[in-house]
C-alpha cells in the first residue's frame, strides 16, 4: 500500500513537472541562480582562506644572535621555541647559510660584493627563524623570547635584535584585516545566502499558489493530504537536483576562465583546480541545498492550502 | 441516510445563507433543489460535502454528525460522495483518464482495478475515443461527461450535482440529465441544484423550492415554481 502510493506519487510528481513546463522551468531557472550564488561563495571562501593563509605565512619573526653565539645555544633555543604550543615551525639559518643567500640577493650589486670579500670573515650572525601557527600568536612568542625563562635569561648576551617590535605594527594591523575579512566575508555569505532562499521559497509558493485549485480539486475527490503534497515535494526536489547539475556545468568554463585569470592575483591558488579537486563536495552541498530548499519551500506551501 | 436539523449558515460578512433548514433525503431517491441565486441551493451542496460548517444546527450523514468528523475522516467521507460542478472542476494537468485514475487512485485502489474500469466508466459516458484528451481539448458536454465519470467511479453512496447544465447547450443538458437519471436508477442517491426549469418539469421527482436561505415548498412530484 506505502510503495504503490510511492509509485504513484513520484509518477505524479514526474508528469506534473514535465507538463507544468514553464512553471518548472522558471523554477528551474532560479534555483539555479541560487545554487550558484551558494555555489560561488564555498569558491570564494576557498580563495580567501587560501589567500589569509598564504599572508599569514609571509609573517615571522626573527631572533638574530651575535657572530660569537655557540651553536648548541642557538640549536638549544630552537629545540625549546618549538616546545612552545604557539610556534609552528622554528628555521635555523646559520651564519654561512645567511652569508650565502646575502651573496645571492647582491649577486648583481658588485660594490658589496667587493665590501664583503674585503672584510674576509663573515660578519652575519646566525638567526632563528619563527612561525606562529596564527599571527595573533607572535606576541607571546615575543615575551617568551624577552622573557624569564632560564634558557633565554642566561644566554641573552648571545642575541643581538629581536625583529617582534619593528613587526609588530605590521601584524597587528594584519591581524585585524584578516579578522575583518573574514567578518564581513561571513555576513555576506549569510546575507546572500538569506535573500536567495527567500527568492526561492517565494517561487515555489508562487508556483504552487497557480494550483491552489487543482488542490481544492484533489480534496474534492477524496484524495488525502499525503497523496496531495506529494506529488509537489517530488517536483521540488526535482527543481533542486537538476539545479545543482546544471549549476556544476556553469562553474565548470567558469573556473576555467577564472583560474586563467586570476591564479597569480590569488597567490597561487587555481580556481579550476580546487573545482575539480572538490568536485563532488561541492556537488553534495549543491544537491542538498537544492533539495532541501525544494522539498521544504513545497511542503511549507502546499501547507496552507491543506487546512 | 442525509438530515439537516435546522441548518442556520451565517458567512463572515453577516449574509445568511440559509436560515433554519430542516430537510431529510432517503437513500436512493433524487432530489432537485431550485432556487434563485443567493437562494441558499450552493451552501446546502457543501455542508453536504463538510466544505462548511453550519453556524447552528447539525448535519448528519446516516448516524454520524459531520462536524464530528476528524481531517482523515473527511478525506475518506468524501470518497463516499461523488460531485459534479457547474464550473466542472477538472484538473487541466491530467486527461480524462488520469482525471479518473487519480480518484481511484486517491481511495487507494489496486493498479489493475484501475486499468479495467477506468475505459470502462469512460465507455459508459460516451467518452473511450477521448479518453487521452486533455479537458482543453474536450467541449463543454464532454468535460461534464469526465466530471460524472469521476464522480461515480468509486461508487458512491451519493451523488451532489451543483447546477451541472449551468454553462451547458441544451443538447448536452439533455443528456447530462439522462446520466444523471441513469446512476439514481441503478440506485445510487442524487442531488441536483438547478436553474432549469424544462430539467425539472422532465424528471418528475421529488423537487425542494428554497427562497432566501428557508425551504419554501417540498413537493414529491414536482414542477419548477418559481
Amino acid at each position: 500500500m506505502i510503495w504503490i502510493d510511492f509509485k504513484r506519487i513520484m509518477r505524479a510528481g514526474f508528469i506534473n513537472f514535465s507538463r507544468a513546463s514553464v512553471v518548472s522551468l522558471s523554477s528551474v531557472f532560479i534555483f539555479t541562480i541560487t545554487l550558484f550564488v551558494i555555489g560561488s561563495l564555498i569558491l570564494l571562501n576557498a580563495v580567501l582562506n587560501y589567500s589569509l593563509e598564504q599572508i599569514k605565512n609571509k609573517v615571522d619573526v626573527n631572533v638574530y644572535f651575535t657572530v660569537n653565539a655557540p651553536e648548541e645555544t642557538m640549536l638549544s633555543l630552537q629545540s625549546a621555541l618549538e616546545k612552545l604550543p604557539e610556534v609552528n615551525r622554528v628555521e635555523y639559518v646559520s651564519s654561512d647559510t645567511a652569508l650565502e643567500d646575502f651573496k645571492e640577493r647582491h649577486a648583481n650589486d658588485s660594490l658589496i660584493i667587493q665590501a664583503l670579500d674585503e672584510l674576509g670573515s663573515n660578519p652575519l650572525g646566525a638567526s632563528l627563524n619563527i612561525r606562529a601557527k596564527d599571527p595573533s600568536q607572535y606576541e607571546s612568542i615575543a615575551k617568551f623570547l624577552e622573557g624569564e625563562s632560564n634558557i633565554v635569561k642566561s644566554n641573552s648576551s648571545y642575541i643581538s635584535k629581536i625583529n617582534y617590535h619593528q613587526n609588530k605594527t605590521v601584524i597587528d594591523r594584519l591581524n585585524k584585516i584578516i579578522a575583518g575579512v573574514r567578518k564581513i566575508g561571513l555576513a555576506v555569505t549569510l546575507v546572500l545566502v538569506i535573500i536567495s532562499i527567500l527568492i526561492t521559497f517565494n517561487t515555489i509558493r508562487l508556483a504552487i499558489y497557480i494550483s491552489r485549485e487543482e488542490i481544492g480539486i484533489m480534496r474534492l475527490v477524496g484524495a488525502g493530504n499525503h497523496y496531495i503534497r506529494g506529488p509537489f515535494l517530488i517536483e521540488g526536489i526535482l527543481y533542486g537536483v537538476i539545479s545543482a547539475v546544471i549549476t556544476m556545468f556553469i562553474f565548470w568554463p567558469v573556473t576555467v576562465w577564472l583560474g586563467q585569470t586570476t591564479t597569480q592575483f590569488f597567490e597561487g591558488i587555481n580556481l579550476f583546480e580546487y573545482y575539480t579537486s572538490y568536485f563532488m563536495q561541492i556537488f553534495g552541498v549543491l544537491l542538498v541545498s537544492g533539495i532541501f530548499l525544494g522539498a521544504f519551500s513545497s511542503f511549507l506551501s502546499v501547507r496552507k492550502y491543506l487546512k | 441516510m442525509i438530515y439537516f436539523d435546522k441548518v442556520t449558515k451565517i458567512y463572515g460578512d453577516n449574509s445568511k445563507a440559509l436560515d433554519e433548514v430542516s430537510l431529510m433525503v432517503s437513500p436512493g431517491e433524487f432530489v432537485s433543489v431550485v432556487g434563485h441565486s443567493g437562494a441558499g441551493k450552493t451552501t446546502l451542496l457543501k455542508m453536504i460535502l463538510a466544505e462548511e460548517y453550519p453556524t447552528s444546527g447539525s448535519i448528519f450523514f446516516e448516524s454520524a454528525d459531520l462536524r464530528s468528523l476528524k481531517n482523515s475522516e473527511i478525506t475518506k467521507f468524501r470518497r463516499r460522495i461523488g460531485a459534479v460542478f457547474q464550473d466542472f472542476k477538472l484538473l487541466p494537468n491530467k486527461t480524462a483518464y488520469e482525471t479518473i485514475a487519480f480518484a481511484m487512485e486517491a481511495a487507494g485502489k489496486a493498479d489493475d482495478e484501475i486499468s479495467a474500469d477506468v475505459p470502462h466508466v469512460l465507455e459508459l459516458v460516451d467518452l473511450g475515443p477521448k479518453m487521452m484528451n486533455f479537458p482543453h481539448q474536450l467541449s463543454g458536454g464532454e468535460r461534464q461527461r469526465v466530471a460524472i465519470a469521476r464522480a461515480i467511479i468509486n461508487q458512491p453512496d451519493v451523488i451532489i450535482a451543483d447546477e451541472p447544465t449551468g454553462n451547458l447547450a441544451p443538447i448536452n443538458t439533455y443528456e447530462i440529465v439522462q446520466i444523471l437519471k441513469k446512476i439514481n436508477d441503478m440506485g445510487t442517491t442524487v442531488i441536483l441544484t438547478t436553474h432549469n426549469k424544462g430539467v425539472i418539469d422532465s424528471l418528475g421527482k421529488r423537487v425542494v423550492t428554497m427562497e432566501q436561505g428557508k425551504i419554501t415548498r417540498d413537493d414529491k412530484k414536482g414542477k419548477y415554481a418559481i
